[in-house]
């Protein structure tokens, strides 16, 4: 299915200030270096905060975890909860259309929505309050027909009920979502035939209705003050051991040298009868750590730069605001320094660009600033539309 | 059928305390420290004692599974990875557990992660369910509190945290190194194996995925040994498991059985029988959309787990059956599958990627009868081009129902081939 960004774009995107504090916490579950893997939990919050995923709200995402555009591009048109282009006003209803629910009636319920909505899905109702579509299974089987509004799941559906949902939201009402039968969760609709000596108190709603109405309407843009923030793993976690993640994992070969070198410093260590502090931890990957440190140089730095006029760094590619700010802190100004680097220096550099770790070496930095004081920048810049580099 | 006092989820159905209390007033996070203190390899040797196979549908060996992760630390952390990312049509089994009964996997992902040496595990929840994550999370931000995660879990001087991550609606991530991508922030396409992640897997680090049942029924197992859980079901196939039937049965449900159940005794017992009646059976797929379709004669006898699905040539997945009556158009029933598999393709392997959206559209054409007989034949010849040629297993995953189909249903699809060109009602829906 081809999946485009949207014709028309809104000017800009920024998180509210409470989703702005909800997407720093979530960036904090991941080794430090693979911020990365917040992209779907950020562009997610991003739709629910304006309803359908813009450009700018890719890009926002792009820079907040200093990923590269086209990646993130990649992940919100690869990934269909993603809505590229508007969604209803007031709801976007997700009709699951796979066999279970098929042979269930969710045809019927299609067929609501092509006459009470519109006749294509993603197309918006004439009053722009509703829009909708056909999903693939969306895991509630054993309540089939089911229907997804908003963030809710409504069950058990029938055609009457869906036009009933559709008016009372077009009505302004909130609704409570769950079982349109009664049933409680996914048990049998004529009582249990299990579970029925269970201890304990009686909830009033199941776990996933009474989530819905504790936080009221499940069809409400999202700005982050909904729910109270909490990232329990940073106070009585351990992030330190997770943040050892920072160095990248190295290939067998690599690891294979490095089990040598670390023979070969035991063996120093006991002809000489010196021992070596270990740095991080201990055993063979600390070792080879240092060993590796010593090959590395640290690049000549500048106290500030030439003329108090800085080159544009961030024209080499891989490198953003953040990591410009960085360079700059370790006297990186100009472009020819970088060209002068040496393997000894581009790998220290590999090895002290904190939360950045290979990006010198793994995004050729190097070659790329020989090209823009041998050659200029305007030939590197032609030449980067290409790669050619 | 199961007694009440050999349930694992005894709150499936969410409708008692939901909360770390109720848990542990069912017996949940007793004695964890302890079980954490009998050492790694005696969880390992329990795990393997009690039988317990892959709950997510390729039913490997999970004590087996464990053993693979490195017992020394090369400088690499090892990571635990839940795939909560229940996709597979037909599949509503996990959702039940992450809602109602989610300190059973939090208690579990700190066992597991213990027994192979894991840092932390990410559990990776399919998007769709935005409240069961909530659930899920209230309850983790629970143990937190408690102490039963985090820093010094469980008071064992073992650190390990519980991170909840979620998909965006992508089938494929699934798959276990799709997911690990998927996790990594990348597009979900499943990456070659070897290596294998308990080689290399998440950020590059020793990694064990397993399915969300799997992991949940770990600490009861731990707590009433290895040899409780082997007794039950049949040798090669014990244990308990969550089923669940959607479709034509009177009361659709997801319940808690024994492993080793009659197919018959289940619907009846559970799903309240078949619309209609057991004669009104047309047929059964077993485990969510791969399995292939079993028809109603086959049925009779059949049973409910890895061994005796093989033998109907069908597998058991997720045991979550799809039941349909003789109303059904079983060709669109399956015909809507490979749309599902079409839409559900990666793109990364052509024979998936252009195998699955040609399948479909022959099926189209089948489930309105223009088509050809001979059709039938090349249908079928395609889906062993595409089958065991992609990557991952999605591939097969699509081929198997067609195959399935064919098989079995082949002369009510040339019946109504035959109908649509003689313009005449075929033999098989005059009946």
């Amino acid at each position: 299915m081809l999946r485009r960004l949207h014709a028309t774009q809104p000017e800009s995107f920024a998180f509210t200030p409470a989703n702005r504090a909800w997407a720093e916490a979530q960036i904090t579950k991941y080794p430090e270096g693979r911020q990365a893997s917040a992209v779907i939990p950020l562009l997610f919050r991003a739709q629910e905060q304006e309803g359908w995923l813009t450009k700018p709200a890719i890009e926002y995402v792009a820079d907040l975890l200093d990923m590269p555009y086209i990646r993130v591009l990649e992940v919100a048109s690869f990934y269909f909860m993603f809505q590229l282009q508007p969604t209803g006003s007031v709801a976007h209803i997700q009709v699951c259309g796979t066999t279970s629910c098929m042979i269930m009636g969710s045809e019927n319920l299609i067929s609501v929505c092509k006459r009470k909505i519109s006749h294509h899905p993603h197309a918006l109702s004439a009053d722009g309050k509703f829009s909708w579509e056909e999903v693939e299974c969306l895991g509630a089987c054993a309540n089939a027909p089911m229907a997804q509004i908003g963030k809710d799941y409504y069950e058990d559906l029938t055609e009457a009920g869906l036009e009933r949902l559709i008016d009372d939201l077009a009505a302004g009402k909130t609704l409570v979502p769950g079982s349109e039968i009664g049933r409680f969760g996914a048990e049998p609709a004529t009582g249990l035939t299990s579970c029925t000596a269970t201890p304990g108190a009686r909830e009033v709603q199941n776990g996933s209705v009474a989530r819905a109405v504790a936080v009221g309407d499940g069809t409400r843009r999202i700005d982050g003050t909904e729910v109270r923030l909490s990232a329990p793993w940073q106070v009585s976690g351990q992030m330190g051991a997770i943040g050892l993640m920072a160095a990248r994992p190295r290939s067998a070969v690599q690891q294979q040298a490095a089990a040598e070198a670390a023979k070969a410093a035991a063996t120093a260590d006991l002809a000489g009868g010196t021992s070596t502090p270990a740095v991080q931890g201990a055993g063979a990957a600390a070792k080879a750590a240092q060993t590796a440190e010593t090959a590395a140089q640290k690049p000549l730095a500048l106290a500030a730069a030439r003329d108090g006029k800085a080159d544009d760094l961030q024209k080499i590619e891989s490198i953003g605001p953040a990591l410009e700010a960085l360079l700059h802190d370790l006297g990186i100004f100009h472009f020819d320094q970088i060209a002068a680097w040496g393997v000894a220096e581009i790998a220290w550099m590999d090895g002290n660009l904190k939360g950045f770790p290979g990006r010198a070496s793994g995004d050729r930095w190097v070659v790329q600033a020989k090209i823009i004081v041998e050659e200029g920048l305007d030939r590197f810049l032609e030449r980067a539309k290409t790669n050619n580099y | 059928m199961l007694n009440d006092h050999d349930r694992i989820f005894t709150n499936i159905y969410g409708m008692h305390d939901r909360s770390l209390k109720g848990a542990m007033a069912r017996g949940h996070w007793d004695g964890t420290a302890a079980i954490l203190g009998n050492g790694r390899d005696w969880i390992i040797e329990q795990v393997k004692t009690s039988g317990l196979r892959g709950r997510g549908g390729a039913g490997f060996p999970t004590g087996l599974k464990w053993s693979f992760m490195p017992k020394q630390s090369d400088g690499r952390p090892s990571f635990l990875v839940i795939n909560a990312d229940e996709s597979e049509p037909g599949t509503c089994k996990d959702r039940e557990i992450m809602r109602h009964d989610p300190h059973t996997l939090i208690e579990g992902a700190l066992i597991a992660g213990f027994a192979m040496g894991a840092r932390a595990a990410y559990i990776y929840i399919r998007g769709e369910y935005v409240r069961e994550k909530e659930a899920l999370q209230a309850a983790i931000d629970e143990c937190y509190e408690a102490g039963l995660i985090g820093r010094n879990a469980c008071r064992s001087d073992y650190d390990f945290d519980v991170y909840l991550h979620h998909g965006a609606g992508a089938y494929i991530c699934g798959e276990e190194t799709a997911l690990l991508e998927s996790l990594e922030g990348k597009k979900g396409m499943p990456r070659m194996k070897p290596p294998f992640p308990a080689g290399s897997g998440l950020y590059g680090c020793p990694t064990t995925v397993n399915n969300v049942e799997s992991i949940a029924v770990v600490p009861t197992i731990l707590r009433r040994g290895g040899a409780w859980f082997a007794g039950i079901g049949r040798p090669n196939n014990t244990g308990v498991k969550l089923f669940a039937m959607s479709g034509h049965v009177n009361t659709p449900c997801v319940v808690e059985e024994a492993m080793s159940i009659s197919m018959k005794e289940l619907i009846e017992k559970h799903g309240g029988g078949v619309r209609g009646g057991w004669k009104n059976l047309k047929a059964v797929i077993p485990g969510g959309a791969s399995c292939p379709v079993i028809p109603a004669h086959l049925c009779e006898d059949a049973i409910m787990d890895y061994d005796g699905m093989r033998e109907k040539q069908s597998s058991f997945g997720t045991a979550c059956l799809i039941v349909m009556d003789q109303q059904t158009d079983i060709i669109k029933a399956i015909a809507r599958l490979s749309q599902f598999f079409k839409h559900e393709s990666c793109g990364q392997c052509t024979p998936c990627r252009e195998g699955t959206s040609w399948m479909w559209r022959v099926m189209e054409r089948l489930v309105t009868g223009e088509a050809e007989v001979e059709e039938i034949d090349m249908l079928f010849s395609v889906t062993k081009q595409v089958e065991g040629h992609t990557i991952c297993a999605l591939g097969d995953a699509a081929a198997w129902p067609i195959q399935g189909l064919i098989r079995h249903y082949r002369e009510e699809i040339e019946d109504r081939i035959k109908a649509r060109k003689t313009g005449r009602m075929g033999a098989m829906a005059a009946e």
